[in-house]
């Protein structure tokens, strides 16, 4: 059950900003999804392993070998907030 | 001598190593030599963290963090996969850290070092692969910044975090183990250590058995000795005030030497670890015998190998083992000449003047060292000269052998000493006379007369000898 | 004018005129459109196609106009998911299977609106608008490439790319009736897609006929060293393409017929194997009793990994960043909250929630186990039966605005589709009829690489059929 506190501090884990007045409604909704969800105690899952990925390959490797990067002015089209060659973001703390 | 610890220090490290050595990074074709290149320009859209850019493992990264784990006496594991470490900061351009979870590469090894009372053996609980996060630049200082700079060209580089188990008693010990790590470390030509950010300190650190504290942002040994220091200080001073210790993490400022706490709302963290989709798991046991048959001998073996084989002092063959260049320079020079001498040449002498200088083995030849040690074997020059040709090939370059001519370094001749020793003799009877008298202090007025006559060419001592010699017939 | 053209009719009217004319055509046809089903146009489409007449290019899909779906990363062309955080975002390179397009000869029209990050069943969560259904544009095109179907159905590009993570591409193939292939998981390299759930998803191709999903498939399938999860196998699609199901075995899942299923769905689907019946084939029941969970673990795994490949989108390097807050993390929020719409952010905040410390043995891991259970569910059907038919949707188009408030009977609309990408295996979705005038799609299920088998069946029920013929009456 998700109170609407939770709501909160879930949205700072994710970064989300979710005002006071909204908390209520996403409260409400992710409880009903995570209800639907709780269907899953139902099944017997003792000694079933987990499937991470579905086909079972191991040992994906590249060789050691240098490609060739982009341009800095390719790397900072994307943004208007750069400095000498930087990105240039809010300060942390 | 027991070491007793009055204070309950107890450290832990975790040290990030970069394995710059590596051409590429660990999840891309981006080149590791950037350290001299313009911010942005080492990197693609993998380490850039754009949409739809996905990893691949770099094989060589995983050969060298076995090679770490085998140096570091580990288990290496037989299956493992990189797991998505979540947590929001800016150097990190996909929001997540792609690192190894539950099943580090390497676990549950130790160093040993020479620890407050006698050998210690240090836990390395795990080592594991992970990303390098970009560089921030904060424009001021990091609490009262104005903005933040990020350079991505450090981003995706590969890093081996070893974790120790707290069982260093004092900031001493915790810089001798850095010492050690680094210098396996380099035994093994992962890194290069004398590249910016190449090795990174986190401390945990409690007194009195209390609660840790971490410290973060250590980015050099001085360094994690100096945070030590003043983080011990502090702690105790704070029992002392009748402070409690809590749980936290806390700065370093390097420029002031202290530590600053960084207790914010981020303080609960939640990473959220799972494995990354985009990876699919590494089976790494059955490379793991070829790896440690092709393992180098590692300082402690070699350290106890030069003391038997060549018969050195600890002392000696402890300087001579810490860098592998220096171990086998010394070693090239042992061939030629007396191991022994060799050891106090290299060791002493040599490595003191490189030091003076904060330049490496490098800048000195096998050749010149041993030029330098048979001169004064063979009697031509004195030990002190010797010593000023090694200052002189580092400092103006040059021969040993040329030097010693343009510094009318050799010893003279016998015939030409001891012509000086007669004449000095002969023109100084009364100071013969006062000497035999008596008065041993006018030995040196006819030595300074022999030295005068060579124009202080020959050995003193040696005209000493002579000149007593010569009266005393 | 829509003209409904496949590859080779396509190819025709090149070789009668040339393919920037052709290019243009389309060009123009997507300008009267009224289905919103392109979200932007490369600008240098015709300055491509030209390239292909002067070259006199000879690879599979000279001059073939293809529609993309936006989260498909292409060099130089707006690729934003259909969502506000994107905005103004450019690639600086092109996703594999678009080099693969563009080596074989495709002119890239544009791209498609999708579901907001691909996280919809009826493409209305987009920030550029809803996509219309071109047979009733009252209704919803599926989702959530919704953009990609809606326009080849509607004749504004011959055959289009889309994504599926829970039936992305099928869903909008069966209710805007054209066809869409979902590939075996490592099939097609995901290097450029943009992850929504990176371990169920595909990039799957669309077009009007079965054929043109083979030719696609032989040019974007195949292995790519830049996606570890790429498997490298060879196989040639349009070998499948043989008319003949003769002592086909066909397991038809009763649990694909549940609760709420609209009756001419499931009379149509039965039609379709009484069809498959009379060619030759055979058909038995098969029970795959872990269905009924396999929405739920779906969506926790989904959420899951969406809430991480989504972390990324924080206003530092691309798209939009809102006004400065106090410091970056202040930022990061206020840009997220602005830049997801509410769908997106439920997802994330669910997917948070299930991988947070407590929560994710009960949900994530759990899910994860549900996975094994759901995959079993399809090795023991196949180890009797060569494919599974079933409707590929419960219910066909649903009215716009009708399900956007409610997430959870939106994720019910996906009971038949999840299972396949928790399984990794093939499935395609072909027209079988209608309902109430709209399309319906029969899904057919394939063993994982087996593509050519579910291809077969699905060629040789269109050569017998004529349902993938009729076009919506009501396009301008």
């Amino acid at each position: 059950m998700i109170t609407k506190e939770k709501v909160g501090h879930i949205g700072w884990l994710a970064r989300i900003e979710i005002e006071e007045k909204e908390s209520d409604a996403y409260a409400e909704k992710l409880n009903s999804v995570l209800d639907y969800f709780g269907q899953l105690d139902e099944v017997d899952t003792q000694g079933v392993a987990p499937t991470y990925h579905v086909m079972d390959i191991v040992n994906v490797f590249r060789k050691d070998e240098v490609r060739e990067s982009m341009p800095q002015d390719v790397v900072l089209a994307n943004t208007g907030h750069k400095q000498e060659g930087n990105f240039k973001a809010p300060r942390i703390m | 001598m027991v070491y007793e610890n009055p204070d309950g220090v107890k450290i832990g490290l975790e040290v990030h190593v970069q394995l710059n050595r590596l051409n590429t990074k660990l999840f891309c074709g981006c080149s590791t030599d950037y350290h001299n290149d313009e911010p942005n320009t080492h990197v693609c859209p993998v380490c850039l963290g754009l949409p739809g850019s996905l990893p691949v493992i770099n094989e060589r990264a995983v050969e060298f963090a076995i090679k770490i784990g085998l140096a570091l006496n580990c288990e290496i594991v037989g299956q493992t996969q990189f797991h998505r470490k979540n947590y929001y900061y800016p150097d990190l351009p996909k929001g997540f850290q792609t690192t190894q979870y539950d099943y580090p590469i390497a676990s549950r090894g130790k160093i040993v070092i020479e620890g407050e009372d006698g050998e210690r053996i240090i836990r390395v609980t795990r080592a594991h692969m992970e990303e390098d996060p970009g560089r921030l630049q904060h424009i001021g200082t990091i609490e009262k910044s104005k903005g933040t700079l990020i350079n991505y060209n450090r981003s995706g580089m590969t890093l081996i975090e070893i974790v120790s188990e707290p069982d260093m008693r004092s900031p001493k010990e915790a810089r001798r183990y850095l010492d050690k790590l680094r210098s396996i470390l380099d035994y093994l030509d992962v890194f290069n250590g004398d590249l910016e950010g190449a090795m990174r300190v986190d401390a945990n650190v409690s007194v009195f058995n209390g609660e840790r504290v971490e410290v973060k942002n250590i980015s050099s040994f001085k360094g994690a000795e100096r945070a030590l220091l003043y983080e011990i200080m502090r702690q105790k001073n704070h029992v002392r005030r009748g402070g409690k210790i809590v749980l936290e993490t806390r700065h370093f400022d390097e420029a002031r030497g202290v530590t600053i706490s960084m207790r914010t709302k981020e303080e609960e963290h939640d990473y959220r670890y799972f494995p990354e989709p985009d990876l699919v798991p590494m089976r790494v046991a059955d490379r793991v015998p070829g790896i440690l048959k092709a393992l180098p001998e590692l300082p402690d073996a070699k350290r106890e190998r030069f003391i038997s084989q060549y018969g050195i002092a600890d002392m000696h063959a402890r300087a001579l083992t810490t860098e592998i260049r220096v171990a086998n320079f010394y070693e090239e020079v042992a061939s030629q000449v007396d191991p022994k001498t060799a050891a106090v040449w290299v060791a002493d002498i040599l490595k003191g003047e490189l030091n003076y200088r904060d330049i490496g083995i490098d800048a000195f030849t096998v050749e010149d060292i041993v030029t330098v040690i048979g001169l004064v074997k063979e009697d031509k020059i004195t030990e002190q000269s010797g010593v000023q040709i090694i200052r002189t090939v580092l400092d103006e370059g040059g021969r040993p052998q040329d030097i010693v001519v343009s510094k009318g370094l050799l010893k003279v001749e016998d015939d030409i000493v001891a012509k000086a020793v007669e004449e000095a003799v002969a023109e100084s009877p009364e100071a013969v006379a006062d000497y035999l008298a008596g008065k041993e202090k006018s030995l040196n007025f006819i030595v300074g007369k022999v030295m005068q006559k060579t124009k202080g060419r020959a050995d003193a001592r040696e005209a000493r000898e002579r000149v007593l010699a010569r009266i005393s017939k | 004018m829509a003209s409904w053209k496949d590859i080779s009719g396509v190819k025709q009217q090149i070789a009668a005129s040339s393919a920037e004319e052709v290019t243009a055509s389309y060009l123009e046809t997507i300008e009267e459109s009224r289905i919103n089903g392109f979200v932007a146009i490369w600008d240098k489409a015709l300055k491509a196609a030209r390239e292909i007449d002067a070259g006199g290019h000879k690879g599979p899909l000279a001059g073939v106009p293809v529609a993309i779906k936006d989260n498909i990363s292409t060099k130089g062309l707006s690729t934003t998911c259909s969502s506000k955080i994107l905005q103004g975002y450019v690639p600086p390179y092109d996703a594999h299977v678009i080099e693969k397009l563009k080596a074989a000869g495709a002119v890239i029209l544009g791209k498609t609106n999708m579901d907001e990050f691909a996280m919809g069943t009826s493409t209305e969560s987009s920030h550029y608008g809803p996509t219309l259904n071109p047979w009733d544009t009252e209704r919803v095109p599926g989702g959530s490439s919704g953009g990609s179907a809606a326009v080849v159905a509607a004749g504004e590009a011959p055959v289009s790319l889309g994504s599926d993570t829970g039936g992305s591409v099928r869903c909008p193939a069966a209710f805007c009736g054209v066809v869409g292939l979902k590939p075996t998981y490592g099939v097609v390299s995901r290097f450029g897609l943009i992850s929504y759930a990176n371990s169920l998803e595909q990039i799957g191709p669309m077009a009007t006929t079965v054929t043109d999903i083979a030719t696609l498939m032989d040019v974007i399938g195949g292995y790519d060293s830049r996606d570890s999860t790429s498997i490298n196998r060879k196989n040639t699609y349009s070998d499948a393409l043989k008319d003949d199901v003769k002592g086909l075995k066909i397991g038809v899942p009763e649990e694909y017929f549940g609760e709420g299923i609209d009756k001419n769905v499931e009379k149509a689907v039965w039609d379709a194997i009484g069809k498959y019946e009379e060619m030759g084939a055979s058909w038995k029941k098969v029970s795959m009793p872990h269905t009924r969970y396999a929405l739920a673990s779906y969506y926790i795994i989904a959420m899951s990994e969406a809430s991480s490949n989504l972390a990324r989108f924080d206003g530092t390097r691309y798209g939009l960043r809102a006004e400065e807050g106090e410091n970056w993390h202040t930022m990061a929020s206020k840009t997220r909250a602005e830049g997801f719409g509410a769908e997106v952010k439920r997802r994330i905040l669910l997917g948070t929630y299930a991988l947070s410390a407590g929560y994710h043995d009960k949900y994530y891991l759990k899910a994860l186990k549900v996975r094994t259970l759901v995959k079993q569910d399809f090795d023991r059907a196949f180890t009797d039966v060569d494919v599974l038919m079933a409707p590929t949707m419960p219910t066909p188009a649903f009215k716009i605005g009708e399900k956007i408030d409610d997430p959870l009977s939106l994720y019910l609309a996906d009971v038949n589709t999840v299972p396949i990408n928790l399984a990794g295996v093939p499935s395609i979705s072909v027209p079988c009829g209608f309902s109430g005038g709209m399309p319906v799609g029969l899904q057919i299920m394939g063993k994982p690489f087996d593509e050519n088998t579910i291809l077969r069946a699905a060629y040789s029920f269109e050569q017998n059929t004529g349902h993938h013929k009729v076009r919506p009456g009501e396009v301008a």
